[in-house]
Formats: C-alpha cells, structure tokens, sequence
C-alpha cells in the first residue's frame, strides 16, 4: 500500500439519527446522492401498534361476517350423484372457465405453470427492469410489434371462441394505443399515466382484467353443462 | 430508574420476571425500543426502523399484514376446529352437522374459518396486485418476489385441501374436478392423481392425505416462507420506496430544504 491514495474519505455523524457514517468516493466516480435523509420511526411501537390494530380491525369484520353469514355445506359426499355443475373453488374458476375452451393439458397444466413461471420470472426479466414507458423510445417498431402481437392473440381467442376472455384484450389494447398516443407532456393526467407505463405493467393488467373477468364468469354466469345463466335470472 | 412514578404497566416491565423473559428492559429511549425489536427473536425479522412515508396507508394498503393478520385467525380457528374434527368418512361430515347443532359456537368457528381463508386468498392476491403497481419486486428484492410466489401458491394448495374437509357434495365434486386436472399431466399424470388422492377417486385415503396436508405440512412450509419473506424485507433494506415520483420527491426536496435552513 505504498500507493499515493486514490480516494476521498469523509465523515459523517448525526449521532441521534444513525451512528457514523465513513464515505469513500474513489477517483474516477462521482457519488450520485439517490436519499439524503428520510423520517424514520421505530418499529416498536409506532408499525408494530399499527399492525395490531388493523388486524384487530380485520379480525371484527371477519368475526360480524361470520356471524351474519354461513359458510355453505351441502349434502353428504356422494360420488354417484354428480352436480351439475361440478364447480371447482372460486379461485380456481378462471382454469375451469379455460378448460372449457382449451384441452385438459393446456388449461389445467400448461397455462397454471407458465403462469408461475412468468411470475417468478417477473423481477428477473430486463424489460421490467426498465420502469420507463413503453413507447418513448423506439415507438413506430414497438408500435407495430403491440398490433401484431394484439391481432394474433385476439384472432387466437377468436378461433377458440373464448369470447369473454376477447373484452378485457379489447379494453387493454385501446388503453396501449391511447398509451402509445400520448406524451408525458400531456396535460390530461390520465394519458401521462398511460405514457408512462411500461411493458410489464401492461402485461400484469392484462393478467388482472382477464383473471376477474374469467373468475367472474366462471363463479356467477355459468350453470348446468357450463352454459352461459344470467345469475339474476335464476 | 424511579419506576415508582410510573404506573403498574411500567412497574410489571421493570420487575426482575419480567426483565428475565424481555431483555431489552423499560424505557422509551431510541436504544431500547431498538432493543425491544433486535432482541425479541420473532421481532427480530424486522429492521428496527421504517422510512415514515412507507407507514401510510395508502402506500401499502397494509395488504401484507392484513393478510398475516387472517393467518393468524386461521391458525387458531383452525386449531379449535381440529378438536371436533375426524379425518374419516362418513365421520367427517357427522363432525360438520355436530359443529352446526351440537359444539357451542361450532358454526360460528366454521363460519370464521371460511370466511378467514377466502378473505386470505384475496389478500394474497391483493398483495401481488400491490406490490407489482409500486415496482417494489425490482432489484434488490427479486428473490422476496419469488418467496411471496411460493407464499402464493401455499396459500392456495391450504385454501384446496382444506375445501376437502366438510366432505360434503361442494368438497367432493371441486376436489374431484381439481384433481383430475392432475391427471392430465403428460406421461406421469395418472401417477401423481393416484400419489395426490391415495387412491384413483376421491376416497377416505385422499382425505387423510389433505387432512395432513392442511393441517401439517403446509401450515409449517407456510410459517417458514413467511419468516424468510419478513427477514428478507429488512435485508432487502426495507419496504421498497418509490424514488422516481416526482411528486413526492418534490415533497421531500422542499421537506430537507427548510431542515437544512433550520
């Protein structure tokens, strides 16, 4: 270490805040300041009581729901007298309502695992990384990608008549174009909010409208042989 | 300290059991309510301090901690409900009439752990949902991310095996649908349908199994990834804050401004 230093040290102490903080910028780098200083509260009490006290308040709701409310329970289990229709729990019903369309193996299989495959891959995948809107840079080429890409898997759902799973498509493809035809400069806030977005919040919202729409659909507009029922009209 | 002036709280806090079971000891200085948290082995997951901002409402909804909140009431619903419970046909369904009719607020114990697992599932949701609108799974907490997808999908496999238990024509039918998905598996599907119900139907096999599944295995592989997802917050260094916003950078700017000039 007989080096002339490379380095510039400084010290920093707040002692009522953090304990002494030591910074060494080496030559060729300069510091980017991303926090100065930010509040900070104690855990305990200040979170921990806040905790508490909104899973006290969820557990009152719960407990007053419950005592309005009974859970259902059906007849004894018989495997030689079918529902119909057989339902699955609610949250498995967007599946149910795909394995209507699709074979077994691409409803029941295929599709839960890329779905978690894609959700693990979610934080490791560059475009997500990249937290700026989808078209502000390169927008003709990714323009014309979006269409593409629209067009084939709305022609898809089509061929498969999975046609309430066409809306939502519908819905986000109209809020992509508006998104690809605004500017963070636009004065209606709404379309700086869509500018901004990038491509994995488009796909995540995508996910979410068609999850509500086919779990809706599967718990309330579906009756005997899976036929479409107003849940109104019963 | 004179713990004389303080009132009988502050007095149990300052005795020689108690002092024997927490050790950090009374005070409210900074030190020890840090202590409080680092030496507390369950709180200890937790960083001992949180950025002010992130303990608004609306910036997490508190849909993590709601959903350990209904964890929470599962795990002793479901414990009480064990004691009436037989894991056998017909017993199991006999053990559902008993709780509506027989066992002193036995419906109401079902009702609260229904309810509790549905509103659990829609809060993992929720959570997902949330954290993935505020950008919080980016680097440094990928991997918290992928713990919360396995939390997810515990969440769900609890929330199945326990649809079984009631044994009743809705438990029946949706476990039979749910699980001969599994054997539509290519090349190994009848194998695991046969592993996952002990059987080639829905039986009294299959509701053992789930019986141990709900009631054993999941809850601790739950409990486990919960721990890891806690501890990796304060190791990701804490809940994640939006930089970019411009709003609330601006907030802030001006906040640091006027200290500087104090």
């Amino acid at each position: 270490m007989s080096e002339p230093k490379d380095f510039i040290a400084g010290v920093d102490s707040d002692q009522r805040r953090s304990p002494t903080r030591v910074v060494f910028v080496t030559r060729r780098t300069s510091a980017q300041v991303k926090v100065t200083h930010e509040d900070e509260v104690q855990t305990f009490p200040e979170v921990l009581f806040r905790a508490a006290l909104i899973i006290e308040l969820l557990a009152v709701v719960l407990v007053v729901f419950s005592l309005l409310f009974n859970a259902p329970l059906e007849g004894i289990a018989d495997a030689s007298h079918t529902p119909n229709p057989a339902k699955a729990p609610w949250y498995f019903l967007g599946l149910q309502e795909l394995l209507h369309y699709f074979p077994p193996v691409v409803a029941g299989v295929l599709v839960p695992t890329l779905l978690i495959l894609a959700l693990v891959v979610i934080p490791y995948f560059d475009v997500n990384i990249e937290a700026t809107g989808l078209f502000l840079v390169h927008r003709q080429k990714r323009l014309r990608i979006f269409y593409v890409a629209a067009v084939s898997l709305l022609l898809f759902l089509m061929l498969f008549h999975v046609y309430v799973a066409v809306v939502p498509t519908v819905i986000v493809a109209i809020a992509i174009v508006i998104a690809a035809n605004s500017t963070l400069e636009s004065p209606h806030r709404f379309r700086r909010y869509l500018a901004s977005k990038p491509l994995a919040y488009w796909i995540m919202t995508w996910f979410l409208f068609e999850l509500i729409v086919l779990t809706a659909v599967g718990t309330f507009f579906r009756g005997p042989g899976w036929s479409w029922v107003l849940p109104w009209r019963s | 300290m004179p713990v004389q002036e303080y009132g009988i709280v502050e007095r149990l806090r300052g005795s020689r059991v108690w002092r024997s079971v927490f050790r950090s000891g009374t005070g409210t200085s900074t030190l020890h309510r840090s202590l409080a948290v680092q030496q507390n082995i369950f709180l200890h997951l937790f960083a001992t301090k949180v950025r002010k901002r992130m303990i608004r409402f609306n910036v997490t909804w508190f849909l993590g901690t709601l959903t350990l909140g209904t964890f929470f009431i599962l795990v002793i619903t479901g414990v009480l409900l064990m004691l009436y419970y037989h894991p056998s046909v017909p017993q199991a369904y006999a053990d559902m009439k008993d709780l509506q009719f027989v066992v002193s607020s036995g419906l109401f114990l079902r009702n609260l752990h229904r309810w509790s697992a549905q509103a659990m599932v829609f809060l993992v949701f929720a959570h997902m949902f949330k954290v993935f609108y505020r950008g919080a799974y980016r680097t440094p907490r990928e991997f918290n991310w992928v713990i919360g997808v396995v939390l997810l999908i515990i969440t769900l496999l609890l929330s199945y095996t326990g649809y079984l238990l009631p044994w009743d024509q809705l438990a029946f039918w949706a476990i039979t649908v749910g699980s001969n998905l599994s054997s539509t598996v290519p090349l190994i599907g009848n194998k695991i349908h046969f592993l996952l119900l002990g059987g080639n139907q829905v039986n009294a096999n299959a509701l053992l199994r789930f019986y141990v599944l709900h009631c054993v295995v999941l809850p601790l592989a739950a409990i486990i990834f919960i721990a890891v997802h806690f501890w990796r917050i304060r190791k990701d260094g804490g809940l994640y804050v939006q930089q970019s916003e411009p709003k609330m950078k601006a907030v802030d700017d001006a906040a640091l401004a006027t200290t500087e000039v104090k």
